[in-house]
């Protein structure tokens, strides 16, 4: 096969590669495909956001008229120790809510990716929570958690353990409201790694197993490893819905006791709908997304950068 | 008597002249007696539909079942809608802010947003509406409410702006068999609960001697309560806060004494449902709250105490003896384009006859005055007379707790947390000065635009 060379024409532009020609095309003839995508964008997430921004550079209670401040409501929020310690109880509750869910979950998977009789039925029954209303799940658990009448405390009690306050007391309202997550999200990391393991190939399990690989070895070196991007889809998903996570605690304790349980999204909601200052709470809604998203980038990142490492 | 047209005599000019100016005088008051004794008309804006707000609650149940009645009395269809407690709050404010409300008629809570639907201009004055006879029933009978709901209700201004339907006293339940167990009688002062809950106050038994609202924001009425008994509220009468006072330091530390010495395990917690559930299974002795919450006390399917529920006043303080007073009231929207309608749906709803349906309901304590004298529902009902008595008790010493201003639910957010903190061993001067520091600019802010 031979090559034949055009010789280049003198004085045009050298032609772009066939992609970006696509790419540039702004012929009128396609305005209209592209028009409903840009209007439906616009109209649900441009302006919301402009409008947001706007909003947090005033002074503007519901009922009143606006008046400009600049940066002023931020500035008052990195002031506001409400405002600081809600960020440490999103960040605790985060972790934690992340963390174990994620550590149980593929745990789980691990065990329902084996052969056992029954396997089918428990792993539905395992699923079961996730499928709940988290409201109607709230309200159960704030029944269960009552310390003079709770079902909790009497089952501590057949085990001889003394009574606790659950969500009672300042100390142990985190760490319950994150029992409470844990039980709810913990059949969907399950399901995201189990769809990482039922993928797996076995030809590097039966290399293993000829070289004399231990089951601990064959996890940590073959089975961690292929799976990892998928625990890491499973780490975004659970870290959004964590800092999200807002329904439970307001059902549960509203943020109390004090302030104990306070996140950011509690103290967005009584900024902006029990004292109705709405440019305030503009502000704290574009700190927040700030953080969504500066962490999801994050974690896609680590996600990404764990595919190149596969 | 005829007089001759043709010629005139001056006595009979004379007699017809007398005649026609006592016609005159008279007439504007034969017409008045004649429409007074004509039966009201109801049926004057037959055709229209009127759309209303309501809170989530038993009174509005009531009102909804009563809805087929007026609109066979009036003709006026009615689309009522309930909303909870919290939403429908927020729900008002927004739409009354837009100008544009989407209801005729809307329900809210006194002790909480008073002075906001005065300072927005939300409902209409309804004064001119109870003087008008021919759109307000006979029967109506204003003067049948209250005095105190009455002024509970009326604007600094002088406006009615709602009718208080609803009014709920704060007082103390208290378990009969755990008082009689023990020889102890029902505090005679404020100051006397402190002792009583302690020798009550039982935790090898689960017992707890009393009960109370520990939740920040829900537990600021309580505290408001005890400092009524120092004979101040939590602002002056001009408007200052009074809450870093030595008075309302006493009360913090009643509080304090009171949750954190008697009450039960994890009360910082507990809202007026937690507070309730304890009490209705026995393992509370007094429970100092509203006594709207009584009806479920006194069911069998979820009380264990049924029968064994006492009802007392709340005790007098060291200076004045009054019980925290806390109401709802109904009004017509400014923006309402069927205001004339909307009164008849707000006087049916507000009328004797359904004032007494709600206390024999359990549902609360109505506003009128004349629904306590109804011997019929007092005999029939499944609350003694202790229950009454303390009702009526309660009513002559009413006072508002909160403090009427309008950021109200921020007070409550900020001194709720200072009262929490208290419960968990901080120090009560030091964080109410700390609250009345950090609120003290937002009530004045709230009064300057």
């Amino acid at each position: 096969m031979t090559a034949t060379t055009l010789p280049p024409v003198v004085g045009a532009e050298p032609a772009p590669p066939a992609s970006a020609r696509h790419s540039v095309d702004f012929t009128p003839r396609y305005w209209l495909f592209a028009a409903p995508a840009v209007v439906v964008i616009a109209a649900v997430i441009v302006f919301p956001w402009i409008f947001t921004l706007y909003m947090s550079g005033h002074d503007w209670k519901i009922g009143g008229g606006p008046e400009f401040v600049g940066l002023q409501n931020y500035a008052e929020l990195f002031r506001d120790s409400r405002f600081l310690e809600s960020m440490g109880h999103t960040l605790y509750f985060t972790v934690l809510a992340v963390v174990l869910p994620i550590l149980f979950g593929t745990a789980a998977a691990l065990v329902f990716h084996r052969d056992f009789p029954l396997r089918g039925l428990l792993r539905t029954i395992f699923v079961m929570p996730m499928m709940a209303t988290p409201v109607a799940i709230a309200l159960v658990w704030t029944m269960m958690f009552h310390p003079q009448l709770g079902v909790l405390n009497y089952l501590l009690s057949l085990v001889g353990i003394g009574p606790q306050e659950w969500v009672y007391a300042p100390g142990t309202v985190i760490p319950t409201l994150v029992m409470v997550e844990v039980w709810h999200w913990t059949p969907l990391v399950m399901l995201i790694v189990l769809g990482g393991l039922a993928g797996l190939p076995s030809e590097p399990y039966e290399s293993a197993r000829i070289d004399g690989a231990s089951d601990w070895q064959m996890f940590r070196h073959i089975t961690l490893p292929l799976v990892w991007p998928f625990i890491m889809v499973a780490v975004v998903i659970r870290t959004i819905d964590a800092l999200k996570a807002f329904d439970t605690i307001f059902v549960i304790t509203q943020g109390g006791p004090g302030t104990a349980s306070e996140t950011l999204n509690i103290f967005l909601y009584l900024q902006a709908f029990q004292f109705y200052k709405i440019g305030y709470a503009s502000a704290v809604v574009v700190i927040f997304f700030a953080i969504v998203i500066l962490l999801s980038l994050l974690l896609l990142y680590a996600r990404q950068k764990s595919k190149w490492n596969a | 008597m005829t007089i001759d047209l043709d010629r005139p005599s001056r006595r009979s000019l004379m007699r017809g002249a007398a005649a026609a100016g006592a016609a005159a005088i008279v007439s504007p008051l034969v017409l008045r007696e004649a429409r007074a004794q004509a039966p009201f008309n109801w049926k004057r804006f037959a055709g229209t539909s009127i759309d209303v707000l309501l809170v989530k609650n038993p009174r509005s149940d009531l009102m909804q079942a009563a809805e087929k009645e007026f609109t066979e009395l009036t003709g006026i269809k009615v689309s009522a809608e309930q909303v909870p407690e919290q939403q429908q709050r927020q729900k008002a404010v927004i739409e009354f802010a837009s100008g544009k409300p989407s209801f005729d008629v809307s329900g809210i809570s006194l002790h909480v947003q008073k002075r906001m639907a005065a300072k927005g201009k939300w409902f209409e004055d309804l004064t001119p509406y109870i003087k008008d006879a021919s759109l307000t029933a006979p029967e109506f009978d204003f003067a049948d409410f209250g005095a105190g709901p009455v002024a509970y209700a009326r604007q600094a201004d002088g406006s009615l702006d709602t009718i208080p339907f609803f009014v709920d006293y704060w007082m103390i339940y208290y378990n009969k068999e755990l008082f009689e167990a023990k020889g102890v009688a029902f505090p005679k002062t404020m100051d006397e609960i402190a002792t009583v809950a302690a020798r009550l106050h039982d935790p090898a038994k689960g017992i707890a001697g009393f009960v109370s609202r520990g939740l920040k924001n829900a537990n600021v009425p309580v505290w408001a309560s005890l400092l009524l008994g120092q004979g101040i509220e939590t602002t002056s009468p001009d408007g200052k806060l009074l809450t870093d006072t030595p008075e309302a330091i006493w009360a913090g530390e009643l509080y304090k004494k009171l949750n954190k010495e008697t009450g039960p395990a994890g009360q910082v917690g507990f809202n007026w449902n937690e507070c309730q559930t304890t009490f209705m299974q026995g393992r509370a002795a007094m429970w100092l709250d509203g006594i709207g919450f009584a009806t479920p006390l006194e069911d069998p399917s979820k009380s264990r105490i049924v029968g064994k529920v006492g009802y007392g006043v709340t005790p007098p303080g060291p200076k004045a003896h009054h019980a925290g007073m806390f109401a709802d009231g109904i009004g017509i929207s400014r923006g309402s384009q069927k205001k004339q309608a909307a009164w008849l749906y707000v006087q049916f709803m507000t009328s004797k006859a359904q004032q007494i349906a709600m206390l024999k309901a359990g549902a609360g304590a109505p506003g009128r005055a004349s629904a306590y004298l109804d011997t019929q529902t007092i005999s029939q009902s499944k609350f003694g007379k202790q229950y009454f008595d303390c009702l009526l008790g309660s009513a002559k010493v009413a006072r508002a707790a909160l403090p009427q201003i309008i950021p109200v639910t921020e007070f409550r957010d900020v001194f709720g947390v200072a009262l929490t903190n208290a419960i968990g061993g901080a120090d009560v001067a030091a964080e109410l000065k700390k609250a009345t520091e950090t609120f003290a600019p937002v009530l004045a802010k709230s009064e300057q635009g």
